[in-house]
């Protein structure tokens, strides 16, 4: 019995290839399994390959799976491209129209069924439900009875007609016995069976937004992007509910700048993008962290420069990220490593932008942002709302009527509280000049040193709670160092390294500022050597960890940008590769 | 009950004797006046500029904000909280230069709030460059063979973009500048109050004589209805925008903020953000 599986369904865009792996990830969750399911596709809307790659697991799994045991293809490129991730004894299923092959680079014992999916959809009713047929196929292979599927099709097509439900349903019993009348038995690919828990599936960029919910965001300006537009289009469906709302810019000026009018008016607002945004947003970064607006920008990271790959994962802005803007603010940089993590940190970013009054970064990898997977439900009683330092009665009360409020009054730790327009004695003025205490302008030599100190002495020798975490030998002979999404590989190529008697450990990054010099500065102090692992050309976290003085004799960069996140073999293969070497 | 001088300071612009800009402070201090507003309950939003300071010689919660941002940032401003008076400023440079985009924005959405652009023509804080307004043939530092871009016509712009409260004035008419300002206030929508507002320093040519000279108040048309787009399209084209008073008016659009769905009459400002266990489960469960 398998303990887990790797799934694929290919095909062009635009033919349903994307809801095959949904109802497909759907319908074993609900059984109780765990799912990592990641998306291969391209900048257009119809045409072009596109595959799901889905991992059915009775263990959480925060990675693709190294090799595939099923590929479902609609088309013969689908084999011809992903052909090669089939493991030994692997099962291609495609559709017997396309008179499908299997190509000269396949491995040992893959076996290609061709089944008739279109004509057999084309009989139950309508060609648009081969790909229930093709779910159909799958199910008898993996051993699944032929209505796996049978409650997420009640909940997906129920409301809108009984009658779809029951077509669908029969086209999966008509696919899963066309397979079954290939004569062959699959034993050998049967699940064992699924934890009894009750787990969510859900992307990052959804737990980002329901985080942001959760922590009373009431406005959401923001511009569509791939892969961030997910964040907003959640948010649409949700805040009418709660008399908020989410508008669509013109650009991601105009998001971030109304972002801060929103927050400087009261409201908790966030805006959300990927690289080309984030460089337009420049400007009013430093203005938010000038006049200390606390805003929360969402950054899912893909591949840069310029356009770059849009549909593809890279970890390539931190530097944008951190030292974006002209001049110099404090700047908070939060780094989920998961989606429950995107839900938590999500939460966090509000309560942090408030009380340090000052941009609020939450980024991504276009592998977090966009791979769905298994949850456990998230835990409403650590859900805080801290607003930060706000100005009380009493202290509006005593500001005379003819004097201004002093919102920028320099307390001890460089926070001072805020008040709303519409607050009756807090008249203040707000500036991208350099002010003084009550924010009329004041270009001051002495004025300027001390407002640089009081912004910046905010997050002075500050390191958040949970700004690394670590898992492996407490010496290790090797220390992997991570952000984002890479969590999930390198967690499974620890493991695995570890029950080969090797000693290794993680140390993976989840706040990039203020940089956690303390906590990683005593992992690398005990660590015979240390090697960056992350998804960019440069080797920008390994460079961060120099800039911000971190040193080991035995330091070195292991990068990956191909658009593709890593595998778990590819970073146990680094690993013992270096091991190897450095034996010598 | 507020007066004009609560919306006075003590702050002393630092604009140079004879600005138009004074004028436009001095109307927009008695249309708030008027109007019978408390200044705890207005926000004038600014961009960058010579008049983008206007914001700080307001006795009103102000904002100065970046270069040609301030829109975004009042109707940000306006969001969170509906029931503030959301006013923004600044220059022809800030609003039809760098952010004339947002302008046309702005106006399509039509959020009640208040735009007074103060138009001189110029560059004047960065010291007589060329402006999107500045005419065909206009010497400036940056163009000192004479301009040969075609300048934008804010008026026409407005028209296009579906404006509902469009005037213009002068600074050498307080009167009539308070009534517009005033009247965009009043409106329940966009407006965008663009006054002549001459730079003494840079600007040779559209001088206070100039705008007197070549200007004429729709006053003088008897039958001019500011109800009537064409009939306003048409004016403004005859006398090439160079009309003051109310240009154009729609009383039948609806606003933004009307239109949104679940948007609450109660400023967001004010509401409990709580989600409440129940709540969070029932969303929670949609991932279920």
């Amino acid at each position: 019995m398998l303990q887990e599986l790797s799934w694929k369904v290919g095909g062009q865009q635009g033919e349903g290839i994307d809801s095959t792996g949904k109802t497909f990830s759907s319908s074993l969750n609900k059984m109780g399994y765990f799912i990592y399911s990641y998306r291969h596709f391209s900048s257009r809307i119809k045409g072009g390959h596109t595959n799901d790659k889905v991992r059915v697991s009775t263990v959480q799994r925060f990675s693709s799976a190294d090799a595939l045991d099923i590929l479902l293809a609609f088309d013969q490129e689908t084999i011809d491209f992903n052909g090669h991730e089939l493991r030994p004894g692997g099962v291609v299923i495609a559709d017997a129209k396309f008179n499908p092959t299997l190509p000269a680079d396949i491995a040992k014992d893959v076996s290609l069924f061709s089944i008739p999916f279109t004509k057999i959809a084309e009989q139950n009713g309508a060609a648009i439900m081969k790909n229930m047929v093709a779910l159909g196929a799958t199910s008898f292979v993996m051993g699944l009875p032929p209505d796996f599927c049978a409650a997420e099709l009640q909940s997906k097509f129920g409301k809108k007609s009984q009658k779809i439900v029951e077509q669908n349903l029969l086209a999966v019993k008509a696919g899963y016995e066309a397979m079954e009348q290939q004569g062959r038995t699959f034993p050998e690919f049967a699940l064992a069976p699924a934890t009894p828990d009750h787990h969510l599936l859900m992307i990052g960029n959804d737990a980002i937004g329901f985080g942001a919910l959760a922590a009373g965001v009431r406005v959401m300006p923001a511009y569509p992007i791939t892969p961030a537009s997910d964040v907003m289009e959640y948010l649409i469906r949700q805040l009418p509910a709660v008399g908020g709302l989410v508008i669509q810019t013109e650009d991601e000026i105009a998001a971030l700048n109304m972002t801060i009018g929103a927050s400087y008016a009261g409201s908790r607002t966030l805006t959300a993008t990927s690289g080309p945004g984030l460089s337009l947003m420049m400007e009013a970064i430093g203005l938010a962290g000038m006049t200390e607006t606390p805003v929360v920008i969402v950054d899912t990271q893909r591949g840069g420069p310029s356009t770059g790959l849009p549909t593809k994962h890279e970890q390539s802005d931190m530097y944008a990220v951190l030292f974006g803007t002209h001049g110099e603010i404090p700047k908070i940089v939060l780094a989920p490593a998961t989606a429950e993590e995107c839900f938590y940190a999500s939460v966090q970013s509000f309560n942090y932008a408030e009380q340090y009054q000052c941009p609020t970064l939450l980024i991504t990898d276009l592998a977090l942002s966009l791979a769905s997977q298994s949850v456990m439900p998230f835990d409403y009683s650590k859900v805080t709302i801290d607003r930060g330092l706000l100005a009380t009665a009493e202290d509006l009360a005593q500001v005379g009527p003819s004097d201004m409020f002093k919102r920028y009054e320099r307390l001890e730790n460089g926070v001072s509280p805020r008040v709303f327009p519409g607050q009756k004695g807090g008249l203040h003025h707000v500036t991208g000049v350099e002010h003084n205490e009550i924010g009329r302008p004041d270009e001051g030599a002495a004025n300027h040193v001390k407002m640089m100190d009081k912004r910046l002495g905010k997050l002075k020798d500050v390191e958040l709670p949970g700004s690394v975490s670590y898992r492996g030998a407490q010496d290790p002979d090797v220390l992997l160092v991570a952000v984002g999404s890479s969590y999930g590989p390198i967690s499974e190529a620890l493991d695995r390294l570890e029950a080969a008697g090797l000693s290794v450990g993680h140390a993976h990054v989840h706040v990039l500022s203020p940089f956690p010099v303390k906590s990683l500065s005593q992992r690398m102090q005990r660590a015979r050597q240390v090697i960056v692992v992350e998804s960019n050309a440069t080797g920008q976290l390994f460079h961060l960890m120099r800039f911000y003085g971190l040193s080991h004799a035995e330091m070195s960069s292991y990068t990956k940008y191909d658009g593709t996140p890593f595998l778990p073999r590819e970073v146990e293969e680094k690993v013992r590769g270096l091991m190897i070497a450095w034996q010598r | 009950m507020a007066t004009v001088k609560e919306f006075r300071n003590s702050i002393r612009p630092n604009w140079c004797p004879g600005c138009g800009d004074f004028a436009v402070q001095a109307a927009m201090q008695r249309a708030l006046g008027n109007l019978d507003l408390e200044p705890e309950n207005v926000a004038i939003i600014s961009g960058i500029g010579c008049s983008g300071r206007i914001s700080g010689y307001v006795n009103a919660y102000g904002f100065h904000g970046v270069h040609g941002r301030s829109l975004p940032v009042a109707q940000g401003v306006k969001l969170a909280n509906r029931k503030l008076t959301v006013l923004a400023a600044g220059g022809d440079g800030d609003g039809f230069g760098i952010g004339l985009n947002h302008f046309m924005h702005a106006v399509r959405r039509n959020m009640d709030i208040t735009y007074i652009v103060m138009d001189n023509q110029i560059y004047g804080l960065t010291k007589g460059q060329h402006s999107p307004t500045s005419s065909f043939g206009f010497k400036a530092k940056t163009t000192p063979a004479g301009n040969i871009e075609n300048s934008i016509s804010p008026l026409q712009v407005s028209l296009a973009a579906g404006i509902t409260y469009l005037a213009q004035g002068f600074s050498h008419d307080v009167n009539q500048l308070t009534e517009l300002i005033q009247g965009g206030i009043e409106h329940k929508g966009f407006s965008l109050i663009n006054v002549f507002s001459p730079c003494v320093t840079y600007n040779k040519v559209n001088t206070y004589e100039w705008y007197k000279e070549h200007t004429v108040n729709l006053n003088q048309f008897a039958d001019y209805n500011p109800l009537d787009r064409g009939a306003a399209i048409a004016k403004v084209i005859e006398t090439d925008g160079l009309c003051t008073g109310l240009i154009f008016k729609d009383t039948e659009k609806p606003v933004f903020e009307d239109l949104v769905k679940g948007y609450q009459d109660a400023p967001i400002v004010d509401q409990d953000l709580t989600l409440g266990q129940e709540r969070f489960d029932r969303i929670m469960a949609e991932f279920a």
